[in-house]
């Protein structure tokens, strides 16, 4: 089976103007994947499935990951001007100093899908597609016209993680009831307070419960 | 070639968005019947429901509906250690723990390197294929059961299938919830004791097969019910992911234990068997034929058990922190392909742990088959694709 960089340049040379980048797996399974656009993903998916050295004609699973906003602190030696006044003269020295710069790497959500050929009987290829942002640029194409085995695999995602897929034929919540709101495999999810929780001897718990029926007006109150 | 009912109904259905039913029956005068079939159908093996849209008795739209039984079993291993997801594994698929023990522990495994002894590797698949086994004979009876063989069938295999779980009660401490397996091996090794019993128990495999077959292959209403009902073209089955014993009915030879070799499984002869027409009664047949060539690779393996720790010394159970990346582990599951994707971060719980689950997937193309059918036959044809809930909703 052709390697990753193979596999890239084919679709390159299939898909122009398709960007691929190779994801090195730094784990000992070393399945490395290739990151595609969302633009040319269709293509690229179509390609991989119809190549006929590839073949890869079954997509086993897709599944999405979240990853959040990650700040990254570094550590950067600015030069600066600065003005001195040495032995009663005022000079113009250099001054070289470390300073902590932070800077926060957006997060955004991701669909991972690992392919395999029954034809020809090799795999995975894990390819990988980003979304621009996890708030409200979270838009993919949906591959369920390539493989229909996507179907309900994109319809978890899109529950799960609020992924919408454009163009898949039935994108509705597939585990959750339709009119929840969240997508709870978000990594900053918070759980809702659980009021039907039966109070325990339990400080945090009864302040809950009490704070929870303080709050909302009891049935029969008042009369 | 004029469309049948079905194509007509779906691509109506597509045009309308699948939200909402088509209110015009195609073709002629006349009222849908909207049934929900579900949730508290005894053929719904649980807790699932089909929205059907009927025209007299045929179906002409079908949407599953899931998450009766959701729990966000992902969710809950990512807040967890990479160990303590082990025994809730066993509640995915409660049919066939120790398969849901192997995938996860080839899944973290193949993350962190970890090699595995042969003495480990030879009980994992005894105890795999005792599984297969106990498996497909519980399918074949709750078909049958919903064919209208009230019980009988069904307690053939269930009697076999005690035999099979006191073995697994007897090494692990219980009967459906084993939580045996472990990264790096077995968690209690088998006694000598307990291998002689398994032989025991394989050695009257075979009569029970030949008898539930010899009952079953031939009967007039089993055929009637299931040849050339719910047809599965092998295309559609490769390009809607559909695994296991269904797609192997529809023709496609694709095992994992011959694909990916994993484990030991190529020291071991055994037979793929394949259907040619991709109804019911290949599936039922196919099934069949997988016990069969089970009790083969558990005679073979039962022979020369090697010895030595059922452990590997050096892995890490406790404080067990794998290094940064991921991994995709699979293997040939009782239903189809079992898989548990895992990205490290080098924490001690996994950064995202997804399973890939056969059951569900397998569903994607309930609709497919079950358009243009009566409504007594999507009971069968449901029950063909074999399922557990613990796993679709997980």
């Amino acid at each position: 089976m052709k390697t990753v960089e193979e596999i890239k340049a084919a679709i390159e040379a299939a898909a122009p103007g398709a960007v691929v980048e190779v994801v090195h797996n730094p784990g000992p399974s070393a399945e490395h994947s290739l990151r595609i656009d969302r633009e040319h993903a269709v293509a690229v998916a179509t390609f991989l499935r119809d190549d006929a050295e590839l073949a890869l004609d079954y997509l086993s699973n897709l599944t999405g990951v979240d990853w959040l906003d990650k700040e990254i602190a570094e550590k950067v030696k600015v030069t600066h001007q600065v003005t001195k006044t040495v032995e009663g003269v005022e000079q113009t020295v250099e001054e070289t100093v470390e300073e902590t710069r932070k800077h926060v790497v957006p997060g955004y959500l991701e669909t991972v899908y690992h392919l395999y050929s029954m034809a020809k009987k090799h795999g995975p290829v894990v390819i990988r597609m980003r979304t621009v942002n996890r708030s409200d640029q979270v838009e993919m194409p949906s591959l369920t016209p390539v493989w229909r085995a996507a179907e309900f695999q994109e319809r978890e995602v899109f529950d799960l993680y609020g992924i919408v897929f454009k163009g898949h034929p039935d994108l509705r919540r597939i585990l959750m009831w339709d009119e929840f709101k969240d997508h709870p495999m978000r990594r900053d999810y918070v759980d809702p307070d659980d009021y039907e929780y039966e109070p325990t001897a339990h400080d945090e718990v009864l302040a809950r419960a009490k704070a929870h029926q303080a709050a909302t007006p009891q049935e029969g109150a008042g009369q | 070639m004029t469309p049948s009912t079905g194509e007509i109904a779906m691509s109506l259905a597509r045009q309308e968005g699948w939200n909402r039913p088509p209110v015009v029956k195609p073709g002629g005068e006349g009222e849908l019947l909207e049934l929900a079939m579900g949730p508290h159908h005894p053929s719904t093996h649980g807790v699932f429901r089909m929205d059907v849209a009927l025209d007299g008795e045929r179906v002409i739209r079908l949407k599953p509906v899931f998450g009766y039984l959701h729990r966000n079993h992902e969710k809950i291993g990512e807040k967890t250690t990479y160990l303590s997801s082990m025994p809730y594994t066993d509640r995915l698929d409660y049919f066939c723990s120790m398969t849901n023990n192997w995938a996860y522990a080839l899944a973290v495994e193949k993350l962190s390197g970890q090699g595995v002894p042969e003495r480990a590797e030879y009980l994992r698949v005894i105890l795999a294929e005792l599984t297969r086994v106990q498996n497909h004979a519980s399918t074949i009876g709750f078909l049958l059961q919903e064919m209208g063989a009230s019980g009988t069938p069904l307690m053939y295999a269930f009697r076999e299938r005690e035999k099979i779980l006191d073995l697994f009660e007897s090494l692990s401490g219980s009967r459906m919830m084993c939580n045996y397996m472990r990264f790096g091996g077995c968690r209690v090794d088998a006694s000598p004791a307990w291998l002689d019993g398994a032989r025991k128990v394989v050695a009257g495999l075979p009569e029970f097969v030949d008898e539930f077959d010899r009952f079953l292959r031939t009967n007039e209403i089993l055929m009637a019910r299931t040849q050339g009902m719910g047809v599965l073209r092998p295309e559609l089955a490769v390009n809607a992911g559909v695994t296991g014993p269904m797609l192997r009915a529809s023709g496609v030879s694709y095992d994992l234990r011959k694909v990916d070799r994993y484990g030991i499984y190529d020291r071991f002869k055994f037979r793929v068997p394949l259907g040619d027409h991709g109804d019911i009664y290949d599936r039922y047949m196919v099934r069949m034929l997988e016990m069969r060539e089970s009790i083969a690779i558990l005679e073979q393996a039962l022979k020369d058990v090697p010895g030595g720790p059922v452990m590997d010394p050096k892995a890490k159970l406790r404080n067990f922190r794998p290094k940064a990346g991921e991994a995709y582990g699979r293997i040939e599951g009782p239903k189809g392909e079992l898989g548990f994707y895992l990205i490290s971060d080098g924490g001690p719980n996994p950064y995202r742990y997804r399973v890939r689950p056969p059951s569900l997937i397998n569903l994607t193309i309930l609709e497919d088959m079950c358009l243009g059918q009566n409504v007594a036959d999507v009971v069968l044809i449901f029950g063909s694709v074999d399922i557990v809930l613990g796993e679709v909703d997980r």
